[in-house]
C-alpha cells in the first residue's frame, strides 16, 4: 500500500526486532517524513522530549499507571534496537514531530477495560497495551495461547518454529545498499493482509481490542495528515498495517471508541534492563535474546565472528581455556550447521550449539554464563534526573493518608488491636514495609500481655527512608506488589531452611497471599533436599505455629499445613537413624527435638485430618494419610525409638514416656520397657539417662511414679541393685531428675519408699492407689461427676452409666495440672 | 576372501545375537542413498542431511519409512553429524545408558557404511590397539616391513577414509589416550620402525564415547580435549519419550531372548519410568515436590533392564501379567546402590510421594514389602 509516492508510509515492524529497526531507519532516511507516528499511548507525547536527553540510555520503558491505583500499570519497554526507539530518536534528531497513536492509557488502564485487573499482582509480567495484543505481528512466542498468524506464515515457508522463520526472513536480512528501503515493508504488509483475510479480523482473545485500537490509530493518523500533510511515517506492529491502510469513515471509527471506560492515568519513563526485557523474567511478550539482538543491531559486519570472539573473551575472563583456534572452529561449526539446517545465516541456535560443542566441552555450565551475560545481557537503562516520582512512593502516600498513619520523625509507640480493620491494615502495611527494607516501624514487645491480636510498634520516619522507598520501587508499583515480589525473591535466594520458615511466618503477618505459594514451594524444596533431620526438626515447630497463627487470623493455610505435613513425614523417615551414635550433649539436644516434634505433630494432626480422610480403604488405613495418620506414624516412630537398642537412653526413655502419655503403650509394656532399660546388663549411666528421659525434668514424672507403683518398684529395685562404684556415677543424673519435682511429690515418693512402698512384687494393678492412701470411696467420688460434666460440656448429665469416670480419666491428669 | 568363508559369515550374521547396524538397517540405508541428492563430503555414503534423517527417522519421497534410531533432540544429532563433516573429531559424552554407543555405531554405519572399525577402551587397552601391532613370526623371519605390520582399526580407517570409533575413551590409560593427539591434529600416524607414516585420506574421522559419571576414569588431557567437538547426549526429555524408548527396547530384547510375551505392561512401564525420572531429576513429575536423588544413575538403560527383569518374572513365576510386585525388587536394586544413604532416600520417596499418589497403592505396598 505504500509506494515511494506520497504517504502515509506504514512501516510494519516486530517489536524489539533489530532487523526491523535497521529497516525502519533506512526507510525514514529515504522518505524523510514530515512527522513520525509511533504505536504507543498518546499521554506519552508530553514526555517524549526526554528521549533526546543526554541522560536517557535505553533500555527504558514508558510506565503508565492509574493515578488512584498505582497497581494498575502498564509498561512499554524500548531497547536500543527497538524500531520504535530508532524512529523516535531519528525524529528527535531531525527535529521532526513525534506522536503516539495507540489507545490512550486512560482507557487501557480503566477497571472495566480488558486486562487492567490482572496487573496488580505482577506488574512486570503483563503488558496490556504495548505488546500483548501484538503477538500476531511481532511476538509469536507469546506465552498466551492464541491464534498465531505468524505460525501459519512460517508453516507455509516450511518452518516449524515461527520465531526462527521471522529471524531468517526479516531480522537476519541485511538489506543491500541502494535498494528501495520500502520494499520489505510492502511485502510484509501484503503477507499480513493475506493473513488477516485468512484468519478474519478481530479473531483471538485480543481481537475486539485490536479493532478498537486500530480505530483510534486511524483517527490519529487522520489528524496528523491534516496537520502535516500526507508525508508522514507510521511505525506500528506489522499485524496492524492492513487495518491502518483500510478506508473507514470517521464516524465508524468514532463509534468504535464510544463509551470506553476511563481512568486518570499518569505516565513517565523508568529505567529498564535487558533481563526484564527477556521472557525469562516473566515479561510475557518479551524476547528470548535481547543481548543477541543488540549485538546484531550494533555489529557493523561479520556478526558471527564478532559474536564468537565476544563469547571467547567472556569465557577467558572466567578462566575457561578458550583459544582463537576454538573461535575458528566454532565459527566453522555454526556455519556448517546453518547449511545443514538450510538457513541463510547462522542464527542464535546454531551459534549456541557451536559454542557448546567447541568452547564449552559440551557442558551447559559455561554455556549458561554465555546465555546469561551475552544472550540476555546485563545492560541497565538510565533515565534523566527529571523523571517523575515513583508509583510506589505515591501508593505509600495514599495508604498513609487512608490509614491516618502520618510519617513523623519523632519516635513514638503505637498499639494495634488486630481485631479492628484499620489497625490490622496498619500492621500489614508496616510488616510489608519491613519486608521491603523500609524500617519505618519496629515491632516491640507488647506490654499488654501476649495475646496474638495485639501488636506494639515503635514508629519513626527517617528521611533516608524515602531513598529506601525509591530503591524498593524496583520491586513493584504498589506496596503489596513490591512486598510480594521481594518476598518471592528472598525465598529463592535464602540458603537455610529456617530462613524460609521465618519468611513464611513474615508473609502471613504481612498478609502476602501472592507470595505464599512461591515461599511454600521453596520451603518444600529446601525441606526435601535438606538431609539433616535436626534442621527439619528445628523448622517444624515454627511452621506449625504459622499454621495455627494463620488460623487465628482467619487465613487459608491449607498449603502451609500440607508443607508442614510433608516436613513431618521426612522427619519420621530420618529420625531413628539420626538418633544413633550421638554423644551425651547431642542426645540431650535430640531429646528436645523429640519433644518439639511431638508437640508440633499433636498441633498439626487435626489440621491434616479433613483433606486426606476420604480415600482410605479399611485395610490400608494405617498406611495412608487418614485423620490420625500423621500421629499414628509418629507414634510408630516413637515405638521404634523406644524399642531400639543402641540409641541413647534419654531418647528411648522420652519416647516411651510420650507413648505412655498418649495411652499408646499397652498394659504392662511401659513396665517391660523400663525393666529392659534398667536391667543389670545395661550400663548404669545409660539407665540413669533413660530414667531422666522417661520421668522428665519437669514435675509430671514424679506424679507418674506416685501413681504407678509398679514403675516405682522397678526404679526402686534398680536403684538398690546399682553397684556402689557405679552409684556415684549415676547420682548426679538422678539428682538432676528428682530435684526438679515438687517438694510435695518428693515427700510422697520418699514416704512410699520408706513404707516398703509397693511391698515387693505384690503388684495389684497399674494405676492402683499408693498403699499409703485411703481406698477409693466410689460414692464420694461420684459426687463430683455432675460438676465435671458441666465443666467439660458433656451432653448427658443424667446418663445412667456408672462407669463414666473411665473414659474421662485420661484427661484428668492434664486438667489437674 | 574365499567364498565359503564369506557365506559362513553371512549365516553367522543372521544368527547373531546382535547384528551390526549397517546390516540390520541395510534396506533403509540403501533407500536413503537412492533418495539423497544433496552434496556428500568425500567418501561419505550419504549426505549429512541423510545421515541426520537416518538417525532421527522420517519418510522418504518414495514412501520408505526410516525408523528413528535415536529419540532425542534433533540439535544433538545435527551437531554430531556436522562435526564429522569438519576435520574435528566427535566426542559423545553422557551418563551411562544414554545411547552413546548406539549413536556412534549408527553414525559410523551411515557415514562410512561400516561400524566395525572399533577400539574398545578398557583399563588395559595398549597403544598397539590404537596404532598398529606386529605379526611377530614375520617380523622375526624377515625383519620390519609393511607386511609384518598389523594395522589397528584407527590406522585402517585413516588409510581408507572411514570413520573409526573409540568406545569408553576415558577408561583408557592417559598415556595411551594421548596417542590419538597426533592422529587427530596431524592426521598422520608415523611408523618409526619403518621410517614411514600413514596419512589419513579425506573422509577419515573419529567418534569417541565417554561417560562423565563413572568412577575410576582417566580424564582427557586438555591437549586431546581440544581436538574434539563435544556433544552431550541428554537423558530423555519427556516421560512420553522415555516410555516410548523403554517399551520399544523391552520389546526388542524380549523377542531376542524369546521371553514369553506378556500383554500390556505399559502402565507398569510408565510407573517405572516415572519413578526413575523423579528420582533422577530430584523433582516429582508434576514439578511440585522435590525429592532427594540417590547415588545411582538411574538411566533409561536401567529402566529397560528393570522392566525386562520384571517381564521375565511375570512370565515364568507370575500370572503372566506385569504387576507392581514384579518390578518392585528390580527398582529397589537399581535405586539403592549405597545401602545406607540410598535406602533413606528411597524410603523418603516412598513415604512422601508414592504413598499419596492415586492408584499407586499396589505399587506402594509391593515396594514396602521388598524394602522391609
Amino acid at each position: 500500500m505504500t509506494g515511494p509516492g506520497p504517504g502515509p508510509f506504514l512501516l510494519g515492524i516486530r517489536h524489539h526486532g533489530p532487523g526491523s529497526a535497521r529497516a525502519v531507519r533506512a526507510a525514514l532516511e529515504q522518505c524523510r517524513p514530515a512527522a513520525v507516528l509511533v504505536e504507543g499511548p498518546p499521554e506519552a507525547d508530553a514526555v517524549i522530549g526526554l528521549a533526546a536527553d543526554e541522560g536517557m540510555r535505553p533500555p527504558v520503558a514508558l510506565l503508565a499507571h492509574a493515578v488512584d491505583d498505582p497497581g494498575r500499570a502498564a509498561f512499554w519497554p524500548l531497547a536500543e534496537f527497538s524500531p520504535e526507539w530508532v524512529a523516535i530518536r531519528w525524529a528527535l534528531e531531525q527535529g521532526v514531530p513525534v506522536r503516539f497513536i495507540d489507545l490512550p492509557a486512560a482507557h487501557t488502564l480503566a477497571p472495566g477495560g480488558d486486562d487492567g485487573e490482572r496487573l496488580a499482582p505482577d506488574p512486570a509480567g503483563t503488558a496490556p497495551g504495548p505488546d500483548g495484543p501484538k503477538a500476531g505481528a511481532g511476538t509469536p512466542g507469546d506465552a498466551v495461547p492464541r491464534l498465531d498468524p505468524l505460525a501459519a506464515l512460517a508453516a507455509a515457508a516450511g518452518y516449524d518454529d515461527p520465531e526462527l522463520w521471522w529471524e531468517d526472513a526479516v531480522e537476519h536480512r541485511r538489506s543491500a545498499d541502494g535498494g528501495d528501503a520500502l520494499v520489505p515493508f510492502a511485502a510484509l504488509a501484503e503477507a499480513m493482509t493475506e493473513l488477516r483475510t485468512a484468519f478474519g479480523e478481530g479473531d483471538g482473545p485480543d481481537g475486539a481490542r485490536d479493532l478498537v485500537r486500530e480505530a483510534h490509530m486511524r483517527l490519529r493518523i487522520r489528524d496528523a495528515r491534516r496537520e502535516f500533510g500526507a508525508g508522514i511515517a507510521v511505525v506500528c506492529g506489522a499485524w496492524h498495517v492492513p487495518a491502518l491502510a483500510a478506508k473507514r469513515t470517521v464516524a465508524a471509527d468514532r463509534q468504535a471508541l464510544k463509551g470506553l471506560p476511563k481512568v486518570k492515568a499518569a505516565i513517565g519513563w523508568v529505567p529498564w534492563t535487558h533481563r526484564r526485557l527477556s521472557r525469562h523474567s516473566g515479561y510475557g511478550a518479551g524476547i528470548d535474546s535481547p543481548g543477541w539482538y543488540g549485538h546484531l543491531f550494533h555489529a557493523p559486519d561479520r556478526p558471527l565472528e564478532r559474536w564468537m570472539t565476544k563469547a571467547a573473551r567472556l569465557l577467558r575472563d572466567e578462566d575457561f581455556p578458550v583459544s582463537s583456534a576454538h573461535v575458528i572452529e566454532a565459527v566453522r561449526l555454526a556455519g556448517s550447521l546453518a547449511a545443514l539446517r538450510g538457513r541463510p545465516l547462522a542464527g542464535l541456535t546454531e551459534t549456541t550449539d557451536a559454542v557448546r560443542a567447541v568452547m564449552c566441552d559440551g557442558s551447559d555450565v559455561p554455556l549458561a554464563l554465555v546465555q546469561d551475560r551475552l544472550v540476555i545481557g546485563d545492560v541497565l537503562g538510565e533515565v534523566p534526573e527529571t523523571a517523575p516520582a515513583t508509583p510506589l512512593q505515591r501508593d505509600l502516600s495514599r495508604l498513609q493518608r487512608s490509614l491516618r498513619l502520618k510519617p513523623e520523625a519523632a519516635s513514638r509507640e503505637a498499639e494495634f488491636d488486630l481485631r479492628k480493620d484499620t489497625d490490622a491494615a496498619r500492621s500489614r502495611l508496616l510488616h510489608r514495609l519491613r519486608l521491603l527494607g523500609v524500617d519505618w516501624g519496629e515491632p516491640v514487645r507488647s506490654r499488654a500481655g501476649t495475646g496474638t491480636f495485639r501488636e506494639t510498634w515503635r514508629l519513626s520516619w527517617e528521611p533516608e527512608l524515602a531513598v529506601k522507598v525509591a530503591e524498593a520501587s524496583a520491586w513493584g508499583t504498589t506496596v503489596l506488589a513490591a512486598a510480594t515480589a521481594k518476598a518471592e525473591a528472598r525465598a529463592v535466594g535464602s540458603a537455610a531452611l529456617a530462613d524460609v520458615t521465618a519468611l513464611a511466618e513474615h508473609c502471613l503477618l504481612a498478609e502476602l497471599p501472592g507470595a505464599l505459594p512461591a515461599v511454600m514451594r521453596v520451603l518444600a524444596d529446601r525441606a526435601a533436599l535438606d538431609a539433616d533431620v535436626v534442621h527439619l526438626a528445628e523448622a517444624l515447630p515454627a511452621l506449625v505455629r504459622s499454621v495455627r497463627y494463620g488460623d487465628v487470623r482467619r487465613r487459608d493455610t491449607a498449603a502451609l499445613g500440607k508443607v508442614a505435613a510433608g516436613l513431618a513425614e521426612r522427619i519420621f523417615v530420618g529420625f531413628p537413624a539420626a538418633c544413633a551414635g550421638l554423644d551425651a550433649d547431642a542426645a540431650e539436644a535430640m531429646r528436645g527435638h523429640v519433644d518439639a516434634v511431638h508437640q508440633a505433630v499433636t498441633l498439626l494432626a487435626p489440621e491434616t485430618a479433613p483433606e486426606t480422610a476420604p480415600e482410605t480403604a479399611p485395610e490400608t488405613a494405617p498406611e495412608t494419610g487418614a485423620p490420625s495418620g500423621l500421629r499414628h506414624r509418629w507414634s510408630g516412630v516413637l515405638g521404634v525409638l523406644a524399642g531400639r537398642d543402641g540409641l541413647p537412653g534419654g531418647i528411648r526413655g522420652r519416647a516411651a514416656r510420650l507413648l505412655l502419655d498418649d495411652g499408646l503403650l499397652p498394659d504392662g509394656r511401659a513396665a517391660r520397657l523400663m525393666g529392659l532399660a534398667l536391667s543389670t546388663g545395661t550400663e548404669p549411666a545409660q539407665a540413669a539417662a533413660w530414667i531422666e528421659g522417661f520421668l522428665g525434668s519437669g514435675g509430671s514424672g514424679g506424679m507418674l511414679l506416685v501413681h504407678d507403683e509398679r514403675l516405682l518398684s522397678l526404679v526402686d529395685d534398680w536403684l538398690t541393685g546399682v553397684p556402689p562404684a557405679a552409684f556415684t556415677d549415676v547420682l548426679p543424673l538422678l539428682r538432676r531428675t528428682f530435684s526438679a519435682y515438687d517438694p510435695g511429690v518428693r515427700r510422697t515418693l520418699g514416704e512410699l519408699v520408706r513404707h516398703g512402698g509397693p511391698a515387693g512384687g505384690s503388684v495389684t494393678r497399674p494405676g492402683a492407689r499408693p498403699a499409703a492412701a485411703p481406698p477409693l470411696d466410689p460414692g464420694r467420688a461420684a459426687a463430683v461427676l455432675p460438676t465435671l460434666r458441666l465443666l467439660l460440656g458433656l451432653p448427658d448429665p443424667s446418663a445412667p452409666d456408672p462407669s463414666a469416670p473411665g473414659p474421662a480419666t485420661p484427661t484428668t491428669p492434664g486438667a489437674a495440672r | 576372501m574365499p567364498g565359503t568363508e564369506a557365506q559362513a559369515r553371512s549365516e553367522a550374521r543372521s544368527e547373531a545375537l546382535r547384528p551390526h547396524a549397517e546390516h540390520a538397517f541395510a534396506e533403509e540405508l540403501k533407500a536413503l542413498a537412492a533418495a539423497d541428492d544433496r552434496p556428500r563430503p568425500e567418501r561419505w555414503r550419504l549426505s549429512p542431511w541423510a545421515v541426520a534423517t537416518y538417525l532421527l527417522g522420517g519418510t522418504l519421497p518414495d514412501g520408505t519409512v526410516i525408523t528413528p534410531k535415536y529419540v532425542g533432540p534433533r540439535r544433538v544429532v545435527e551437531v554430531a553429524v556436522t562435526t564429522l563433516a569438519t576435520d574435528r573429531a566427535l566426542l559423545l559424552l553422557g551418563v551411562p545408558g544414554t545411547a552413546k554407543t548406539w549413536v556412534s555405531e549408527h553414525l559410523a554405519a551411515a557415514v562410512s557404511g561400516d561400524s566395525t572399525l572399533l577400539v574398545q577402551g578398557t583399563a588395559g587397552t595398549p597403544e598397539e590397539a590404537i596404532r598398529y601391532g606386529w605379526d611377530y613370526a614375520r617380523l622375526l623371519a624377515h625383519g620390519p616391513s609393511r607386511e609384518a605390520l598389523v594395522p589397528g582399526p584407527v590406522m585402517r580407517a585413516m588409510a581408507q577414509g572411514m570413520t573409526a570409533r573409540v568406545e569408553e575413551l576415558t577408561r583408557i590409560p592417559a598415556d595411551v589416550q594421548d596417542t590419538l593427539i597426533t592422529i587427530l591434529s596431524e592426521k598422520t600416524l608415523p611408523i618409526p620402525e619403518l621410517g614411514e607414516e600413514v596419512q589419513a585420506v579425506r573422509g577419515f574421522n573419529l567418534i569417541a564415547t565417554a561417560n562423565d559419571r563413572d568412577r575410576g576414569v582417566n580424564d582427557l588431557s586438555s591437549a586431546l580435549r581440544r581436538r574434539f567437538n563435544t556433544v552431550v547426549l541428554p537423558l530423555p526429555a519427556t516421560p512420553e519419550d522415555e516410555v516410548d524408548i523403554v517399551s520399544r527396547r523391552v520389546d526388542q530384547i524380549g523377542r531376542s531372548l524369546d521371553l514369553p510375551s506378556v500383554p500390556d505392561g505399559t502402565d507398569e512401564i510408565r510407573r517405572v519410568v516415572t519413578v526413575f525420572r523423579e528420582l533422577r531429576d530430584g523433582v516429582t513429575a508434576d514439578g511440585r515436590t522435590k525429592v532427594k536423588s540417590p547415588s545411582g544413575t538411574l538411566s533409561t538403560a536401567e529402566a529397560i533392564s528393570v522392566v525386562t527383569g520384571g517381564l521375565a518374572l511375570a512370565a515364568h513365576f507370575g500370572d503372566g501379567v506385569l504387576r507392581a510386585g514384579d518390578v518392585a525388587a528390580g527398582i529397589l536394586g537399581a535405586v539403592v546402590r549405597d545401602p545406607a544413604a540410598d535406602r533413606l532416600v528411597w524410603q523418603e520417596y516412598l513415604e512422601t510421594v508414592v504413598r499419596e499418589r492415586d492408584g499407586w497403592k499396589d505399587f506402594y505396598r509391593a515396594c514396602r514389602e521388598v524394602s522391609a
